[in-house]
């Protein structure tokens, strides 16, 4: 194999991006809090579902309810409980279960979780495993029994514990809580020191923390444009493409947005809109530079303390 | 191409030559050129001693035929995808994805048989392949199948229940022969139940034995547990295909995370057997020893990864060693015949969730990396710095290869309740890139380590041959031939998408076949040979 010339140089760019940047259309915060939709292993990413500029809200609704039923499809969880049948259940299931199994099923002071509990997963919501032992209780084990619940009864306390289930198997949709516990003024400090030569606050920075909620705006400063997982997380930024310089042995030298780079071949699209790719084996010589706006982003991923995240995410709040 | 005579030839066949198939000890000696288990062999080295195809001729590999899989609807959302590496039997080629298994031609591609299994559901992310025992074939469904079939018809013959589908069991893993012995591994960590494995009859699907990841009450590594809740419901699948030494009778398997997978505070302590290589009697399933690759582990790092077995000198003598590449990032090496663990070093240099390494070669686990509230920075992300694609032991250049997969997320703790269930948090990942790492299985160092240019990552196991090749995929849909020694890349293909299995090879009448499978296809290449037009 031919000696190939190969350089890339990871230059920062962001700040003449930044100028001619307008800010891309926000996704929607389901978007960027999806996870890998992997349980073991990884592979199987739902598609991408980014949605046009217009029209965006509705459509990014949709997009993020189409990911949503992707997910239970790829997890195999089943159809969903009657809503009212759930809520009747629930209602009943605080009042007479809850003391000893624990107002959520997870386990009281004397009952034991029924969330994963085999008879309630072999029920499936339907109220025949569940019901004979609601009826005539475990007395070996201590539970009294319950005679007089109706059949109709015991079916929504069986669609309140299938819910439960499928909340707890359901992980793409587990609540993160509250991640804006930092200290805006050290952020602040380490903003200064380490992004303010190519961010502003008054400028591109401006309001973004009305543009993104908490989770999506800390996965955008840790690293935007992340096209790693089409469809996990917000649409790529033009500012966070990747530009190309090739340099021909002939002395052409072609610049533009990178399209396509691997170890055989580079392909661009120039400022007028062409595409242009070339395999090094059959250009001696070429020199390929590769321009990456996010590179101080990268330096810094590497770099932040737990702290360092959580008081750059306080200071970015406090830009409302 | 030139025109052949076409000469049609009836035999009358000796009636004898049924009920023959693959027999057990034939795995234990493979005839050179074949690859009638999920490795090619038990030890899981995934080398080949075929040098037809070698580092003069590479580039002269052509396409010999490709099989494209038809699977009709049903499934995984995602399209199905080729993750299993075919076994070679008698010049036929096995493989499956979920509920789909094929017979194919391994000289010319056209398919034998093809069968599907009704399925009732569970998670279809993938299949590693199939088990052959005489003339009977098996594979494992998403809904928690041992599904026998008769390897030369593909006909129905049984299919016994292995786990609970209610439960969230699903079920991805080739199993393996050993002797008489059926071995299955189960998978699932959605609502916190136990691992195991077992073996099963290959005449009826009968359990023979069962190894329970975790101990009872009172067994030893209880006391790695708060309690017998705790215990039930502490997860440790076996999802992926072990190995095994038929010298020192040992079954070599990697069990799976903890659960709850991410809320860690109902299972205080090591949480053994899980994240664990264990080394078991394929007789009895008793444990003859352990290695626990991430005590406590919170980030969902399985230790399935292959445990590969290889007979090497260290400090100039000779010894047993098995080594792996574990999805935690670190490379481990360690005396097979008794767990005693000899190298711990990072394929990964920018691991930031541990410590440091204990005497035992254990990584020690930041509790500042666990998963927090308000987010922890960790790399690698959940999928782990490797994971399930096959890695490969040359023993001519003595290194260890693997796909990695460096990566960074953050890690939200969402269960915070003294009891919670199933993954208790979940990360988000920011970033990821592939490489193709070189351990030197002797001092644990990086000997070469080469990083694909494109963004995303790699899914692709890797091969090596006495052609003195390495074969594996990258991000980018190339298939890809390396000099194991150097790192150089040699040749490659592009493909319709990123190779999706192990590449394996065979010979047939003399001459090489190397089969690497992308998305829903199968690709067969040779180089030509003299006197063949």
């Amino acid at each position: 194999m031919a000696i190939r010339i190969w350089a890339m140089c990871f230059l920062l760019a962001a700040g003449i991006s930044a100028v001619q940047a307008q800010q891309q259309n926000s996704p929607t915060a389901d978007q960027q809090t999806t996870q890998s939709a992997t349980s073991g292993e990884k592979g199987g990413t739902p598609p991408n579902k980014s949605s046009p500029e217009q029209s965006a809200q509705q459509s990014q609704a949709r997009s993020s309810e189409e990911v949503r039923e992707a997910i239970r499809k790829f997890l195999a969880i089943g159809a969903p409980p009657n809503p009212q049948a759930a809520k009747r259940g629930q209602a009943i299931f605080v009042s007479t279960c809850g003391f000893c199994h624990g107002p959520n099923a997870t386990g009281g002071a004397q009952g034991p979780n029924l969330v994963r509990s085999t008879v309630v997963l072999h029920d499936q919501g339907t109220g025949k495993d569940i019901g004979p032992v609601v009826h005539n209780g475990r007395p070996g084990k201590g539970m009294p029994s319950f005679p007089n619940f109706t059949d109709d009864q015991i079916h929504d306390i069986a669609q309140f514990l299938l819910g439960r289930t499928q909340a707890a198997a359901n992980r793409m949709d587990y609540t993160i809580q509250n991640i804006v516990t930092g200290d805006p003024r050290a952020g602040q400090t380490y903003f200064q020191a380490h992004c303010s030569s190519c961010h502003s606050p008054a400028g591109d920075l401006a309001r973004i923390a009305k543009k993104y909620d908490p989770v999506s705006l800390e996965g955008r400063f840790l690293y935007p444009g992340n096209s790693n997982r089409p469809g996990m997380g917000p649409p790529p930024d033009p500012r966070a493409e990747k530009h190309v310089t090739v340099t021909l042995p002939s002395g052409g030298v072609y610049s533009g947005v990178l399209v396509h780079i691997d170890d055989f071949s580079v392909a661009l699209r120039d400022s007028s809109g062409a595409y242009r790719s070339w395999i090094y084996n059959d250009v001696k010589g070429i020199l390929v530079e590769v321009h990456d706006p996010l590179a101080q982003h990268l330096v810094l991923l590497h770099q932040y303390s737990n702290a360092d995240m959580h008081n750059l995410l306080a200071y970015l709040e406090t830009l409302k | 191409m030139k025109l052949q005579a076409a000469i049609l030839m009836i035999f009358v066949l000796p009636v004898s030559l049924a009920a023959q198939g693959l027999d057990p000890s034939a795995i234990l000696h493979p005839v050179p050129g074949s690859w009638p288990t999920y490795n090619g062999d038990y030890s899981g080295r995934r080398f080949s001693s075929l040098k037809q195809i070698n580092q003069t001729d590479v580039k002269d590999l052509r396409l010999a035929w490709l099989y494209q899989i038809h699977t009709g609807q049903g499934g995984s959302p995602f399209g199905p995808e080729i993750k299993s590496t075919p076994l070679e039997v008698d010049g036929i080629l096995y493989f499956t994805v979920p509920d789909h298994a094929w017979a194919i031609d391994a000289r010319t591609g056209r398919e034998i048989w093809q069968y599907k299994w009704q399925s009732q559901g569970g998670i279809h992310i993938g299949n590693r392949g199939v088990a052959i025992y005489h003339d009977w074939l098996y594979f494992e469904t998403p809904d928690d199948h041992l599904v026998c079939l008769d390897k030369n018809t593909g006909k129905f013959r049984w299919a016994v229940v292995i786990a609970d589908l209610d439960l969230e069991y699903f079920s991805t893993p080739a199993p393996l022969v050993i002797n008489s012995h059926i071995i299955v591994g189960v998978g699932g960590d959605s609502l916190d139940v136990p691992g195991y494995l077992e073996a099963r009859d290959p005449a009826t699907g009968a359990v023979q034995w069962r190894f329970n990841t975790e101990p009872r009450p009172g067994e030893p590594g209880s006391n790695t547990w708060p309690n017998a809740q705790a215990m039930e419901h502490g997860g440790g699948m076996t999802w992926l295909t072990g190995t095994y030494d038929p010298e020192l009778n040992l079954l070599f398997w990697g069990t799976g995370n903890p659960n709850p997978v991410h809320a860690p505070q109902s299972r205080k302590g090591d949480n053994l057997y899980t994240c664990s290589i264990v080394a078991l009697n394929p007789d009895t399933g008793k444990l003859v020893w352990y290695f626990q690759a991430s005590p406590h582990d919170t980030h969902d790092w399985d230790d399935v990864e292959t445990p590969v077995v290889f007979d090497a000198d260290v400090n100039g003598k000779p010894r047993k060693l098995i080594a792996q590449a574990a999805r935690n990032g670190y490379f481990f090496v360690l005396d097979r015949t008794n767990g005693k663990n000899l190298v711990t070093s990072r394929f990964d240099p920018d691991l930031n969730w541990s410590e440091g390494v204990n005497q035992k070669g254990q990584p020690i686990p930041n509790p500042e990396k666990q998963p927090k509230t308000d987010g922890a920075l960790v790399n690698p992300a959940s999928g782990g710095a490797t994971n399930w694609p096959p890695p490969s032991f040359d023993p001519e250049s003595g290194l260890f290869y693997l796909s990695s997969t460096p990566s960074y997320s953050v890690y939200y703790l969402t269960d915070t309740s003294a009891h919670p269930e199933g993954y208790g948090g979940r990360d988000s990942i920011v970033w990821a890139e592939s490489a193709l790492v070189a351990m030197d299985y002797k001092t644990g160092k990086i000997r070469w380590r080469h990083v694909y240019p494109g963004e995303g990552e790699s899914f692709s196991g890797i091969l090596t041959t006495a052609g003195k090749l390495l074969f594996t995929g990258d991000p980018s849909g190339n298939f890809i031939a390396f000099d194991p020694e150097s790192g150089r890349i040699l040749w490659h293909t592009v493909l319709t998408s990123s190779a999706s299995n192990g590449p394996m090879t065979y010979e047939l009448n003399g001459r090489q076949y190397l089969v690497v499978g992308a998305g829903d296809i199968l690709y067969a290449f040779t180089v030509p040979q003299t006197g063949c037009a």
